[in-house]
């Protein structure tokens, strides 16, 4: 069998032993899920969520570039299924698997990014800027490294309030090199926040590959600087992601402090929608698909005599059929209203009486 | 080497040599390939400008001609990428840095605005930071808000720059070169919506145009249109327009530099005509187009039979892809626009 470290020539990070003891306190959103096929349906939803999206931009319906998550879906749906509904999440511009994962509904992602009135922003906002904060979905970001100063402060934020939320800030490995990820990381780190910062390592940011972009060979143990616990993990296995984010959530919960789980996973499509992939070979990707998530998952299920892979199937079915129509409810919706763009920007008064000009029609 | 100012449409090809018809994109590479074929200084530096020759593929083909240490892909790190240049300017390379869309030049911009503006200031000129850092902005390709937003006026607002916006491929091409062989920064804005909507000739001999100075994109005499970057080619259709359908007759100014802004050639061109317009792309509050007016008002005055229009984005966000076209200014709604300031008695 390849294991990770054959796969990649980067260096995974060891672990810093963390306290056993501290792990288990709250079982309230995870009870079942290892022997069900919860898990199963997330990432399904995931997967049939991006591959309706390609089939948009492939029929016109939608402009513009999407980053989609296709075989990276055991992270997101690994690391909620271990949180409160209550918890924070922020998400990077591939962040469709995470607002899934943490609740978000089909028809209101699908709205967002065909531009339709009832997408999360009203369809003003696209892929990228997907927030429902009632769901505690801080949203997925344009810019990388976005998300992660502003799950700090809701950290901080929970921290001060007493409100016992844990705080997740997915970031993707090319982040690790931004200036934002070492201030936030300094400041969990001081404050011993309760957050967990969950890096995405698909190995490659854009072009650029880990094993020769990142100075030390481990994002993972860059958190040794910060004094915060770390891990890395196969990413493309829900329940390892699963069992390493209850460890880091339950301790961050329960006043331990802020960690860093590296969860190695492997993007399946193009960074977006044009990429000649010219920077990895095509043996490397067939690699990969070899260690698919929800293969994975349908294979585990199957042996564990939880769900035999037909009963699987049908569920898959079920779950694109949910997703087809979720889509058609969204294209059916009005398109986000011109006459509201003034709307929600401070000054509002201020901007729509600027000049004497009115909203455009 | 020619300048387009000594050229004009009838003797560009006997003094330029061969044209060839290309578009932005290639007019831009063409300058950087100029650049690192003539001067061993200059260096690009980026986010996948290398293998994958750029988001816009504006870099293609550089990394195999000049070689890994001249195309320099970085990490993602902006702060990093312009700090970087500014201690290679230092000693005596010639950065040419790429931001991938210009809503992620703010991850820099304590860079640009503490340092690549002032170093030649602290240095009491000794050090005049030669760098241009390059990025795509605007509207056009319907992506979402930092993708696709227009934020010339934070950069002409901070002294020390100099900010260039070109319009089409010729000028974006002599533009480019000369911001590169320019001693100062230079903040290069490319107007992504032109990038490969139309073609145009461009001289294989290099060739530069000097910073600072606007061109008139279209002789008129009944009032003047002042444009730049994007807003040019649906400035120059609703002058079209305008002379089709009600016998008017617009001068169409392009800045080509917004900063340093070529007062001058504005004024001269108000004067003339009487009456303006400006067209611009980003929002309007506090944008380059109040910076035009000002200067006609401070230095024409007394030319004006009406006031002055402003035709522009709005002051919100960027609106996702289906409503890109209620924000960019088109051609119809700069007709629209002229035709108030013509009517006004
Ligand atoms: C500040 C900033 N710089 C550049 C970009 C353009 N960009 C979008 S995604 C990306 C690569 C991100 O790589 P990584 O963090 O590894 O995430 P992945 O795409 O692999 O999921 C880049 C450079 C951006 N969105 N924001
Ligand atoms: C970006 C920025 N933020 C804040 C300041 C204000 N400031 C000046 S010195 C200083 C403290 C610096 O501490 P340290 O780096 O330990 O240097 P020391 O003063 O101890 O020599 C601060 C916050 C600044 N100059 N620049
Ligand atoms: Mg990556």
């Amino acid at each position: 069998m390849t294991t990770m470290r054959d796969m990649t020539p980067y260096v995974v990070g060891r672990a810093v032993p963390i306290d056993p003891g501290a792990s288990g306190q709250d079982g309230s959103s995870r009870a079942g899920c290892s022997v069900d096929s919860s898990w199963a349906v997330t990432m399904l939803r995931i997967r049939h969520f991006e591959l309706k999206i390609n089939e948009l931009f492939a029929r016109g319906e939608v402009r513009g570039t999407a980053h989609l998550c296709v075989g990276q879906e055991a992270v997101p749906t690994g690391v909620c299924a271990a949180l409160r509904s209550d918890d924070y999440v922020s998400a990077t511009h591939r962040g469709h698997g995470a607002a899934i994962a943490k609740g978000l509904s089909l028809y209101g992602m699908f709205s967002e990014i065909l531009g339709r009135r009832d997408g999360y922003g009203a369809g003003r906002g696209g892929s990228q800027h997907i927030a429902c904060m009632e769901k505690g979905f801080l949203g997925t970001n344009g810019i990388s490294g976005g998300g992660l100063p502003v799950s700090v402060g809701a950290a901080l934020s929970s921290k001060r309030l007493g409100l016992g939320r844990v705080a997740v800030a997915f970031f993707g490995d090319g982040v690790a090199n931004q200036g934002a990820f070492h201030e936030a990381l300094n400041m969990a780190g001081i404050w011993r926040l309760p957050i967990v910062f969950v890096c995405e390592n698909n190995l490659y940011a854009m072009s650029a590959p880990v094993s020769s972009f990142v100075a030390g060979g481990s994002i993972a143990r860059r958190a040794e600087s910060y004094g915060m616990r770390h891990d890395s993990i196969d990413g493309n296995d829900v329940g390892q992601v699963f069992e390493a984010s209850r460890r880091f959530v339950d301790l961050a919960r329960s006043g331990e402090g802020p960690g860093l789980l590296e969860c190695l996973t492997y993007r399946q499509l193009g960074h977006s929608k044009s990429d000649k992939r010219a920077y990895r070979t095509r043996e490397e990707e067939a690699a990969w698909l070899k260690r698919d998530p929800i293969a994975r998952e349908r294979r585990r299920l199957d042996g564990a005599g939880i769900m035999p892979a037909a009963d699987f199937d049908a569920m898959e079915s079920r779950v694109v059929a949910e997703v087809a129509s979720e889509a058609e409810r969204a294209l059916a919706c009005q398109a986000a209203d011109v006459s509201t763009l003034y709307d929600h920007v401070v000054p509002e008064a201020a901007a729509k009486t600027c000049g004497g000009i009115t909203c455009p029609s | 080497m020619t300048t387009i100012e000594d050229t004009n449409t009838s003797q560009q090809r006997s003094k330029a040599g061969n044209m060839t018809m290309m578009n932005m994109v290639g007019a831009l590479n063409l300058a950087m390939d100029d650049a690192l074929r003539t001067d061993d200084s200059v260096v690009l530096l980026g986010q996948d400008i290398g293998q994958d020759e750029g988001v816009f593929r504006v870099t293609a083909d550089l990394l195999a001609r000049y070689g890994k240490d001249r195309v320099i892909d970085t990490p993602l790190a902006e702060g990093a990428i312009i700090g970087g240049a500014v201690g290679l300017a230092i000693y005596g390379m010639k950065p040419v840095a790429e931001m991938q869309f210009s809503g992620f030049a703010y991850q820099a911009f304590h860079q640009v605005e503490q340092h690549v503006s002032r170093f030649h200031n602290r240095t009491r000129g000794r050090y005049p930071m030669s760098m241009v850092i390059r990025m795509p902005y605007g509207g056009g390709i319907r992506a979402v808000e930092h993708h696709s937003e227009s934020r010339e006026a934070y950069y002409a607002h901070t002294p020390g720059l100099h900010m260039v916006m070109p319009s089409s491929p010729r000028n974006a091409r002599a533009l480019l070169l000369e911001s590169i062989r320019c001693p100062d920064p230079v903040i290069f804005y490319e107007p992504k919506a032109v990038y490969r909507s139309f073609k145009e000739e461009v001289p294989e001999e290099p060739e530069t145009m000097p910073i600072g100075k606007a061109r008139i994109a279209r002789e008129g005499s009944d009032i003047s249109l002042i444009a730049w970057g994007a807003m040019v080619r649906p400035a120059l259709e609703a002058a079209e327009d305008l002379q089709n359908s009600d016998r008017v007759s617009v001068e169409v100014v392009d800045l080509l530099s917004v900063s340093p802004m070529d007062t001058q050639t504005i004024v001269h061109s108000v004067a003339k005509t009487g009456r303006a317009a400006v067209v611009q792309e980003g929002p309007r509050n506090c944008g380059i187009g109040a910076e035009v007016i000002a200067r006609i008002v401070e230095h024409g005055l007394m030319h004006l039979e009406a006031p002055i229009k402003r035709i522009g984005g709005y002051d919100v966000q960027f609106p996702y892809f289906a409503r890109e076209r209620a924000f960019l200014p088109s051609a119809e709604r700069i007709a629209n626009g002229l035709r108030e300031v013509i009517a006004f008695e």
